[in-house]
């Protein structure tokens, strides 16, 4: 019963308030949606803290996101031991590069009085859950080693079933403790995006690739409004 | 053929008494605000000197502003695709220190204080901790300390003056210095608009005002980099960066901004500039010696009727034309061309200019030596007791021949004046001074008229902002008009 509900019901909880709730939290709230940089208090710490943590976990999360994506090449891939071996490594090292960014960026917090004026309750609770999966997840992939392997075949099968609404919890249900307090924390975390600064990811602004350096905004079609012809046409201008 | 209008500004340093009075209407409106209270939008610095934040100019620290790189015009730091990598950390970001924390003073102490055999006294207290810090610097603290080895002499401008210049410059008899009050630029070619990665950095196209949309920032930092001057600040409570806006809610209702029409030396010009924006590129990206002469071609002379002709055609409104012909910018940038633009070497190409300053002129350099008893009352432009290499550092991108030629102009404009009205200048020497300078006495009157004599309505020719047309920068009003009325805006169409 706990199982369902931690495996299960939690899981569906977590992505439903995740969808809805960036989308509101975007659309009524956009205002707040921001990285609430603190870099203009406090900046030499930062530059290990954050740049540790930032790179370690995004290349983390690509990992995850992958093995979801294409199981079956990676499954192929880790039958190579050599290559097995080497992206253990390298996400273990990834790993061990966030936890030393998470602390250091803790650490700052706690130090540095002026960034008490800019730390919300939820960014403690931001900093407790990411210290959480950090930890969990070193712990297993040192506990529990050749995760590339099992996590492809035997937890993105869980993860895929809960995708397509039949949700299988039997293979996850008889795996090792620990491998459970990183799922559920991972769907806790994915949950408590839209009521954090975690929305930050979700705006990375990719899109500067490819805009123009030179952004100029009309509040009116200018031209259109000389003329007479266009008065009804009905269109908003698009505003900023 | 792409014209725009620009609002764009003249300050006159000679006028400038540096009083702070324009600071002071900006804070009072804007930034006297949670996170802001270290924002100053308008500051004030004394020349030379190291301003604020400290040594904003020097680019080795801050590394705002386009470089030219080969032929194509990139940021120094924050651009394609570097300023991606900068969003975690940006090493170029200045710090709340190289401003400087802001402070208030515990006064509650004095009411609150035990009866004791002291006076109470209240403590400085910062603005952001609350904890009582001791004061290290403001954002005017060089106030008139021009002579002084810690302002004075770390100033950038200096860096390519000789240094028996240097020298000569800090002498106490020869020591000099000017107000350079400064604000956003609203630049043609603004740096912090194309370093911003959110898109919420815009010039907005019927005035060219420049502004960060609070709701598309993202507190990503670049534009605070990105530009030179420094007048992107990071509100740092709000998450959010902020700039001057120039009022924009008063030039809409026809009012000058805040710290302009608050200007107590009337140093402050606001009008209309109509340019060429397919230009912008091409002239920014120009040969450095040639930034200055590039940047006054953009702008285009709102009498001539092809002008005229394709400003109608690209929508400008006969007032904002008007407004322009009536410029008083206009006619101090390109018309008698006397004002400059601030560091044009950054190439963001900005809208505000500078007459730059004459003073002293009383006086002249003798051997070497500081003449003050002259009995010839005023010494030659090539003379005077600031090197004119630190003036072009400022105003001409180095370049001495374009700010002497600016000098001469107003020293001719001086020599009528006198003669005006004294009437004790020798008429060789005035008929020479108009001859090098290309003025005639008519301009010269016009020049002192804009100057000395113009009330508010000259200084400021604020285009009409068409208020009744304004709530269409809002919504179409045809939503409203074809419409069920009673106040709601539905539609009357079925839905199913």
């Amino acid at each position: 019963m706990i199982d369902s509900f931690l495996l299960i019901g939690l899981p569906y909880a977590a992505i439903f308030i995740f969808l809805i709730g960036s989308i509101l939290r975007y659309k009524y709230y956009g205002y707040s949606v921001t990285s609430h940089s603190s870099q203009f208090l406090e900046s030499d710490k930062l530059f290990w803290g954050s740049r540790l943590f930032h790179s370690g976990i995004v290349v983390l999360l690509l990992g995850h996101i992958i093995g979801f994506l294409i199981p079956k090449s990676i499954i192929v891939i880790t039958l190579t031991p050599l290559w097995m071996m080497i992206i253990e490594v390298t996400a273990f090292a990834f790993g061990l590069l966030t936890l030393a960014g998470i602390v250091l960026l803790i650490k700052r917090r706690i130090q540095v009085k002026r960034l008490h004026l800019v730390t919300s309750k939820m960014d403690l609770v931001v900093y407790f859950i990411i210290l959480t999966q950090v930890i969990t997840g070193l712990l297993v992939a040192y506990f529990h080693r050749w995760g590339i392997s099992w996590y492809a075949s035997s937890l993105v099968p869980y993860l895929r079933s809960l995708l397509i609404f039949m949700p299988d919890q039997a293979v996850i249900v008889s795996m090792p403790w620990l491998i459970k307090i990183h799922t559920i924390s991972a769907f806790v975390f994915i949950g408590l995006i839209p009521f954090t600064r975690l929305m930050h990811f979700l705006v990375y602004p990719l899109a500067y690739l490819w805009r123009n350096y030179l952004l100029v905004i009309w509040n009116r079609d200018q031209k259109a409004m000389r003329t007479s012809k266009n008065t009804r046409e009905g269109v908003k201008p698009v505003n900023n | 053929m792409d014209i725009r209008s620009q609002i764009a500004m003249v300050f006159h340093l000679d006028k400038c008494i540096g009083c702070h009075t324009c600071s002071i209407a900006c804070k009072n409106i804007w930034t006297d605000r949670k996170g802001a209270e270290y924002m100053w939008w308008n500051n004030v610095e004394t020349k030379p000197g190291t301003g604020y934040p400290t040594k904003w100019e020097d680019q080795k620290i801050y590394k705002g502003g386009w470089v030219k790189n080969g032929d194509k015009l990139e940021l120094r730091v924050a651009g394609k695709p570097t300023g991606l990598t900068r969003l975690y950390h940006n090493p170029d970001m200045p710090v709340m220190d190289d401003y400087y924390e802001p402070w208030t003073y515990d006064y509650d102490h004095l009411f609150e204080a035990p009866a004791g055999s002291d006076q109470p006294t209240a403590r400085t207290i910062s603005l952001v901790t609350g904890e009582p810090i001791d004061v290290k610097g403001g954002p005017n603290w060089d106030d008139d300390l021009s002579g002084t080895p810690d302002y004075g002499r770390n100033d950038i401008n200096l860096r390519n003056v000789g240094a028996e210049d240097q020298e000569a410059m800090f002498q106490l008899e020869r020591m000099t210095m000017h107000y350079l009050p400064r604000m956003c630029n609203h630049c043609l070619n603004p740096a912090c608009v194309a370093a911003c990665p959110s898109g919420a950095v815009y010039k907005r196209g019927e005035d060219g005002v420049v502004l960060i949309s609070q709701e598309k920032c993202r507190a990503w930092r670049l534009c605070v980099t990105a530009c030179p001057y420094k007048k992107s600040y990071y509100n740092w409570s709000s998450g959010k960066s902020e700039k001057c806006l120039l009022c924009y809610p008063r030039l809409e209702t026809g009012q000058a901004p805040a710290c302009m029409h608050s200007c107590v030396g009337r140093i402050r010009y606001l009008g209309v500039l109509l340019y060429d924006a397919d230009k912008i590129k091409e002239f920014a990206s120009c040969p450095e010696n040639e930034l200055i002469d590039r940047q006054l071609d953009i702008y285009l002379n709102p009498f001539s009727e092809k002008v005229i002709r394709d400003a109608k055609k690209n929508g400008i409104a006969d007032s904002t034309i008007e407004a322009a012909q009536k410029s008083p910018v206009y006619k101090f940038v390109k018309e008698w061309k006397i004002a400059l633009p601030l560091h044009a070497e950054f190439r963001t190409m900005p809208s505000l200019f500078y007459v730059p300053p004459m003073l002293p002129v009383m006086g002249k350099m003798e051997n070497g030596v500081y003449e003050s008893t002259t009995t010839n009352l005023w010494g030659k432009i090539e003379e005077s007791r600031l090197p004119l290499q630190y003036l072009a550092n400022l105003f001409s991108a180095g370049n001495q021949d374009k700010i002497k030629e600016v000098l001469k102009k107003l020293m001719t404009v001086r020599y009528h004046r006198r003669q005006v009205t004294v009437n004790d200048i020798e008429g060789s020497l005035l008929d020479a001074a108009f001859e090098s300078t290309g003025l005639t006495p008519d301009v010269a009157d016009a020049i002192y008229r804009l100057t000395s004599l113009v009330k508010y309505d000259e200084r400021f020719v604020i285009p009409a902002a068409h208020r009744e047309e304004a709530i269409e920068m809002i919504e179409s009003t045809d939503d409203r008009k074809g419409n069920t009325g009673f106040g709601e805006k539905k539609g009357t169409r079925r839905v199913f």
